[in-house]
């Protein structure tokens, strides 16, 4: 399937901003399933520094905020030929396995993801793929999804106690779920074509969990299936904030307004 | 008074001086002990002049207090030197392949050699190091490998120090005190000199350019945390006597995809950062968002190929005290020879059965924290009260992981110059090696450090030692 991507993303402030540093990971990587057609990104408001691979490879890109603008637009946009892979990734990168299997202060396991995992622990024993299936839905079941109810920065544990939050939660409760089960599980951010919207609200998120005998596998808690030639994939990490298509650091107390414009279309 | 379990560095017994000594003991017998107290004395102005002091971490009163330095020079023979700097270079090569291959393909914990836990469960891991090659390979710039003697061939390697390497500010000026106040005994005897420290330092950066440097001489700056920082001194001094930028982090910034330094004349980029902030604070983009001391975008600059870090982050993974442990086997896997220079036996508090055999033994073994330095929070079993040994016994089986333990080794001794005369003293020796791409180069000397009470075994300077001047003999 061929994906046409548009994903502007403006950044307002109340007043002039001397210093801020955008770290971005919004260029889609060539890999298993997809290759990239076309790719550019426009930075205005801001001026590039460097890019470079990541450990996790990564594309980064460092842009500055230009002294004393109000204003930081970033928009990224391309074509990407998918094909659909059921979610299985399989093996590669220069990380190490046992990197993902320790958890983050994100997806530290408390009681409440504790619990979720104990349910699947049967499951798990006889096949280890029909075990994650089980604890994917779980999660699903635990943590309804529901805008508005979790930040950025809400825990795996927050958000499994709530019993609601958005992709991103529901990723982290698999993912502390996963690694509390002892299996290296990671952070994917990407887009996903929602079939009869061509405009999209954000970008998306899932968990990839690795398999014996498979490598990695994509579970997408919210839309309860693997992955598949609709998806994206276009960072990774081992919790939301590695993967994360912006990563700031600002000086000065602006109050930050952020405006996501995002189009997935065939 | 002198117990004859320690290796007296100075006596040969009956009497007689040991070889490196003679001509020191020869000149000593005809100086009138209280013209040498009094220079004793002026030594001490000498260095309350030039400011060279140190501050103590968790002390409020006398927080800068000066490290007591000692007249009677520390002497080491060319030839036992150079088995010291065969034994380094081979270690501080290993140490070397040793991060590259952690941060690279991780043949050791292929070949299970040493266990993943051991990396997995170390903080000083950094993944954001994983798959890139610092700079001409190197990463650790500067070492500072602490040495022990207890015998007439017996060294061991206490510490490797392949972070942060304090002090040689102390071996610089303590030389610099020797020469002034006795210039003939460096006519009489040939000791090999340590001043040109500074210049090495900075060819050895200065061969690690980054990768996109297409100039001819890289600009080397020293980042220093600040003037509250227990080392500012050595900072300031080091970027004075090598020619390099001190700065802060107030005066730096990513501009043009570089980091530069805010000057008079606008920014000017920085190749090689010799950095005394942590890993955890260099960078609050990368690393603790709350770090005021780091420079934002530095490690991203740093992957992108347009600056140097020294050392490397994620080197302190090497200076692990578990791992420590296996510095034997770290040696033969990456050099195919047996280590030069021993390791002393070391315990693990991980593993049960040298747990039980820890806590059976303690009041006769020294235990460490995995991840401490400096002394602190350290049990010298045979210097501990009752109350301490079971408090620490407490710590121990809390958290076992935390500690490893090694037995009391007999550290030899230098004399001291005491209001009686000369008083063997226990000592160690910090030499200090600088790594450049395909060189390894030891200053011949370093720093002797000294445990200035009578008995004791810790020669910390946060736990009451002093310095002595470390002479390399060039026979």
């Amino acid at each position: 399937m061929r994906l046409m991507i548009s994903h502007t993303t403006t950044y307002s402030y109340d007043r002039p901003v001397d210093y801020a540093l955008l770290q971005l990971r919004l260029s889609p990587r060539n890999g298993p399933g997809q290759s990239v057609i076309s790719w550019q990104s426009l930075v205005s408001g801001a001026t590039p520094q460097v890019a470079y691979q990541d450990h996790f490879r990564n594309a980064v890109e460092l842009v500055q905020m230009d002294e004393g603008g109000q204003t930081v637009t970033i928009t990224s946009q391309g074509e990407v030929e998918t094909e659909n892979l059921n979610g299985v990734i399989g093996t590669g990168g220069k990380v190490p396995l046992w990197i993902y299997r320790g958890a983050t202060p994100v997806t530290t396991a408390g009681p409440t993801v504790r619990r979720i995992a104990a349910g699947a622990k049967e499951a798990l024993a006889e096949n280890t793929l029909a075990g994650i299936h089980q604890l994917s839905s779980l999660v699903g079941e635990a943590v309804r999804y529901e805008k508005g109810t979790t930040h950025v920065a809400t825990t795996a544990e927050e958000a499994a106690q709530a019993g609601q939050g958005v992709c991103q939660d529901q990723a982290h409760v698999l993912i502390a779920a996963a690694r509390h089960l002892g299996l290296p599980a990671r952070y994917v951010s990407g887009y996903l074509l929602l079939e009869g919207q061509t405009q999209q609200e954000a970008g998306h998120g899932w968990a990839e969990v690795w398999i014996d005998g498979l490598g990695w596998v994509g579970f997408d808690v919210s839309n309860e299936i693997c992955p598949d030639d609709r998806y994206v994939r276009v960072a990774l990490g081992r919790d939301y904030s590695e993967a994360a298509p912006v990563r700031g650091l600002r000086q000065g107390d602006a109050t930050e307004e952020l405006c996501v414009s995002l189009q997935v279309q065939q | 008074m002198t117990e004859n379990r320690f290796f007296n560095e100075m006596e040969a017994g009956g009497g007689a001086a040991r070889a490196p000594y003679a001509g020191y003991a020869q000149w000593f017998s005809g100086e009138d002990p209280r013209d040498l107290l009094r220079k004793s004395a002026e030594a001490e102005t000498f260095f309350r002049r030039i400011g060279i002091t140190f501050n103590v971490y968790g002390q409020k009163e006398a927080q800068e207090r000066l490290i007591p330095f000692d007249i009677v020079p520390r002497i080491i023979s060319g030839s036992e030197w150079r088995l010291l700097e065969k034994g380094i270079e081979q270690r501080v090569r290993a140490l070397n392949a040793f991060l590259a291959d952690i941060y690279g393909t991780q043949e050791i914990l292929r070949s299970r050699r040493l266990p993943e836990e051991l990396i997995a469960r170390n903080e000083a891991f950094l993944p954001q190091m994983v798959g890139m090659v610092p700079p001409g390979g190197v990463y650790t710039h500067i070492v500072g490998t602490d040495l022990v003697r207890t015998g007439e061939n017996e060294f061991y390697v206490l510490e490797d120090n392949a972070r942060t390497p304090s002090g040689v500010s102390y071996m610089l000026e303590n030389r610099e005190t020797m020469l002034q106040m006795f210039p003939e005994l460096f006519t009489k005897m040939k000791v090999r000199p340590v001043s040109s420290y500074p210049a090495e330092l900075r060819r050895s950066l200065s061969e690690c350019a980054p990768p996109n440097f297409d100039g001819s001489k890289p600009c080397v700056a020293i980042l220093t945390p600040g003037i509250h920082n227990s080392a500012y001194f050595e900072h300031s001094f080091l970027a004075d006597q090598m020619g390099a930028e001190l700065v802060e982090s107030s005066d730096l910034k990513v501009v043009d995809g570089k980091v530069q330094m805010r000057t008079t004349k606008g920014y000017k980029p920085i190749d090689v950062v010799y950095r005394r902030v942590d890993d955890d604070y260099l960078d609050p983009l990368t690393f603790n968002p709350e770090s005021m001391l780091g420079v934002p975008g530095i490690m991203d600059v740093y992957r992108a190929g347009n600056i140097t870090i020294a050392n490397a982050p994620g080197t302190g993974i090497a200076d692990d005290k578990a791992l420590y442990s296996y510095m034997p086997d770290i040696v033969e896997f990456y050099t195919g020879e047996k280590a030069i220079l021993k390791n002393v036996p070391t315990w693990r508090c991980s593993e049960e059965d040298s747990l039980k055999y820890v806590l059976d033994n303690l009041k006769d073994l020294v235990v460490k924290e995995v991840h401490g330095s400096g002394g602190y929070g350290m049990l010298v079993g045979p210097a501990a009260s009752k109350k301490e040994l079971s408090d620490f016994e407490a710590k121990l089986r809390a958290k076992p992981g935390n500690y490893v333990a090694q037995p009391t080794l007999a550290l030899s001794t230098v004399p001291i110059m005491t209001k009686k005369g000369l008083a063997p003293r226990h000592v160690d020796l910090r030499p200090y090696v600088l790594v450049s791409p395909g060189r390894v180069h030891i200053t011949p000397g370093g720093l002797t450090r000294v445990a200035l009470k009578e008995g004791s075994l810790v020669v910390n300077s946060s736990q009451g030692g002093g310095t002595k001047d470390t002479w390399v003999l060039g026979d």
